[in-house]
């Protein structure tokens, strides 16, 4: 509570409205903004930056017994490379969590566009009607899907009562498909803002241009909207794949054991297996492989732009 | 405006697609009410008569009002903080220039990216190596850095949509910086700040992965959820929570974003 006061002070200092002070305000501008920021700064720096140091520092402990060894070692990291277990379950949620990421750039891209271009009254609404899932429980929605892949779950008995199927389609539900679609659906209303945004920007007047110099609609879209609307649909994919490649909840309940991504691992370090420090170490190199492919991706993007223009 | 209509000619398909986009965003969710009025334990077709059973069984568990407790107190508070820090730094982000301000802003932003699944182990870590034993308390600090993106987001568009130059034509005419903020600042930016509350509350009330890490022995309203999900008999009662919490977030969420709706205009008018 303390930091939302102190800006108080400074505030009041500034009762007297002389040019003078107005200067000496205008030019400790930045210390206002900053004062103004700190207590969220601070806030941030107690929940992110401290307990991802300590999380660093974890991940070159090891466990023993019900306690930790803090000699310093890279035991965790050599035996996340030796295993096979831990590469091949980072390579599956990397790949699971691309073909959702792709997924839903593909899918929400058109909607983003009917919004940004054929919706002229109560843009707005739509919107709000697209991204409303998006706030509500990412838990029961993922647990809908649940209802619907089950075994004898929606699809499943819907089709038993129709007769089209005899028994169960056991490959629904605990796939890496049921984690993928679900992934994808989740977080569609997340990629369509940064694309709805970036077409709305585009300058209209740019595309009339294109027809009046004899562009088709199709030569339209792809020399000067799909280009001019990139940067959003880099923003959308890098704001579902960085999230998704993490996700606990979806391969838990969706997954079963063909569907497990890292995050499961990790998670079951802190719980039943109780290698907090093993767990550390996976959570690095989960942050590390999602920032390096990252930052891959958003300079093969660059590289790409400026070839072609 | 003639030569603007090929733009607005109506596509067909594209509004079609529009159409299916929505009701498969939609139709998976809509299933948990229908089913919670379902008269059988088992989630399935064919329907078998409607029924309030589930929904009245609900009301006789302790547990599940023990569980709304935690959640509303934890959404409370957690909403309170997140809006009250998240106002001065929206505050701070649009109306101050500050070196750095960029990296700054994509610092507080991390929590929409990154996956909870790390912040949540690394809250965990750091509480347990202070001794910090979980708790409610930790919960809400979870919540709160989950949340102040959200807020921070919500309440810029609205500190950007009105002109700063009526805040210095309250500062001329002799009231206080305090005062400006009060009367001045604060009514404008009032339906981003209760758009914010609306809508990190509801991002606590729902929230899962951090909860899942950072709960003591009082489980919030998902933690409850989530251990009932073993047991197949509890299916229907939890469809009918599930319903009931998922319209209580749909009212929460649309009313929010009505509220803050003009902000959203102005903002995409950029």
């Amino acid at each position: 509570m303390t930091g939302q006061i102190t800006p108080a002070p400074d505030h009041a200092t500034a009762l007297p409205r002389t040019g003078r002070i107005g200067m000496l305000l205008q030019r400790s501008e930045a210390a206002r903004g900053y004062s103004l920021l700190t207590p969220t700064l601070l806030i941030m720096t107690i929940g992110i930056l401290v307990p991802f140091g300590i999380l660093v520092t974890m991940s070159f402990w090891t466990q023993a017994g019900f306690g930790f060894d803090t000699a310093l070692t890279t035991a965790n990291y050599e035996k996340a490379a030796e295993r096979p277990i831990y590469g091949a379950l980072l390579t599956r949620s990397l790949k699971m969590s691309a073909m959702a990421t792709i997924a839903t750039v593909l899918l929400s891209y058109p909607m983003a566009y009917f919004v940004a271009f054929h919706v002229h009254r109560n843009k707005m609404m739509w919107i709000v009607l697209i991204t409303l899932p998006f706030w509500t429980s990412y838990l029961l929605r993922v647990f809908a899907w649940k209802v619907v892949l089950g075994y004898e779950g929606v699809i499943n008995s819907f089709l038993m009562t129709l007769g089209l199927i005899e028994a169960p389609l056991e490959f629904l539900l605990y796939s890496q498909s049921a984690v993928v679609i679900t992934l994808a659906h989740a977080w569609a209303a997340f990629a369509i803002l940064p694309m709805y945004v970036s077409l709305e920007k585009i300058d209209r007047s740019l595309l009339e241009a294109a027809t009046d110099l004899g562009d088709g609609p199709m030569a339209r879209f792809l020399r000067i909207t799909l280009p001019l609307s990139m940067p959003g649909v880099i923003s959308a994919s890098l704001l579902i794949f960085i999230p998704t490649t993490g996700d606990y909840i979806t391969p838990a309940l969706l997954g079963g054991p063909d569907g497990a991504m890292i995050g499961n691992l990790i998670q079951k370090q802190f719980g039943a297996i109780n290698d907090w420090p093993m767990g550390a170490a996976l959570s690095i190199i989960l942050m590390l492989s999602i920032g390096a492919i990252a930052l891959g991706f958003m300079a093969a993007t660059n590289f790409v732009r400026k070839r072609i223009s | 405006m003639s030569h603007t209509s090929y733009i607005k000619r109506p596509n067909r398909p594209l509004q079609f697609y529009a159409a299916l986009f929505l009701i498969v965003l939609y139709v998976p969710v809509l299933f948990l009410p229908l089913f919670s009025f379902n008269d059988s334990v088992y989630v399935r077709f064919p329907l078998k008569g409607f029924t309030f059973q589930w929904y009245v069984e609900l009301m006789d568990r302790e547990p599940v009002w023990a569980a709304l407790r935690n959640s509303i107190q934890v959404g409370i508070a957690t909403s309170v903080f997140a809006t009250g820090l998240g106002m001065f730094a929206a505050k701070a982000i649009t109306r101050y220039r500050i070196p750095g301000k960029g990296p700054l802003v994509g610092f507080i932003m991390l929590p929409l990216v990154v996956p909870g699944i790390i912040f949540g182990v690394a809250l965990l870590v750091l509480l347990s190596r202070m001794g910090i034993s979980l708790s409610l308390y930790t919960v809400t600090i979870g919540h709160v850095i989950v949340c102040l993106p959200f807020a921070i987001a919500t309440m810029i568009p609205r500190f950007e949509g009105f002109d700063p130059a009526i805040e210095e034509a309250s500062a001329d005419l002799g009231e206080n910086a305090w005062w400006t903020f009060w009367r001045v600042t604060f009514p404008m930016v009032f339906p981003g700040v209760l758009a914010s509350l609306l809508l990190t509350f509801t991002v606590s009330f729902d929230e899962f992965i951090m909860a899942f890490f950072l709960t003591g022995t009082d489980p919030t309203l998902p933690m409850y959820i989530w251990a009932q999900l073993r047991f197949p008999k509890e299916f229907p009662s939890i469809l009918a929570l599930a319903s009931i919490i998922l319209v209580v977030s749909f009212v929460l969420v649309f009313l929010g974003q009505w509220i803050n709706r003009d902000a959203h205009a102005a903002a995409s008018k950029k």
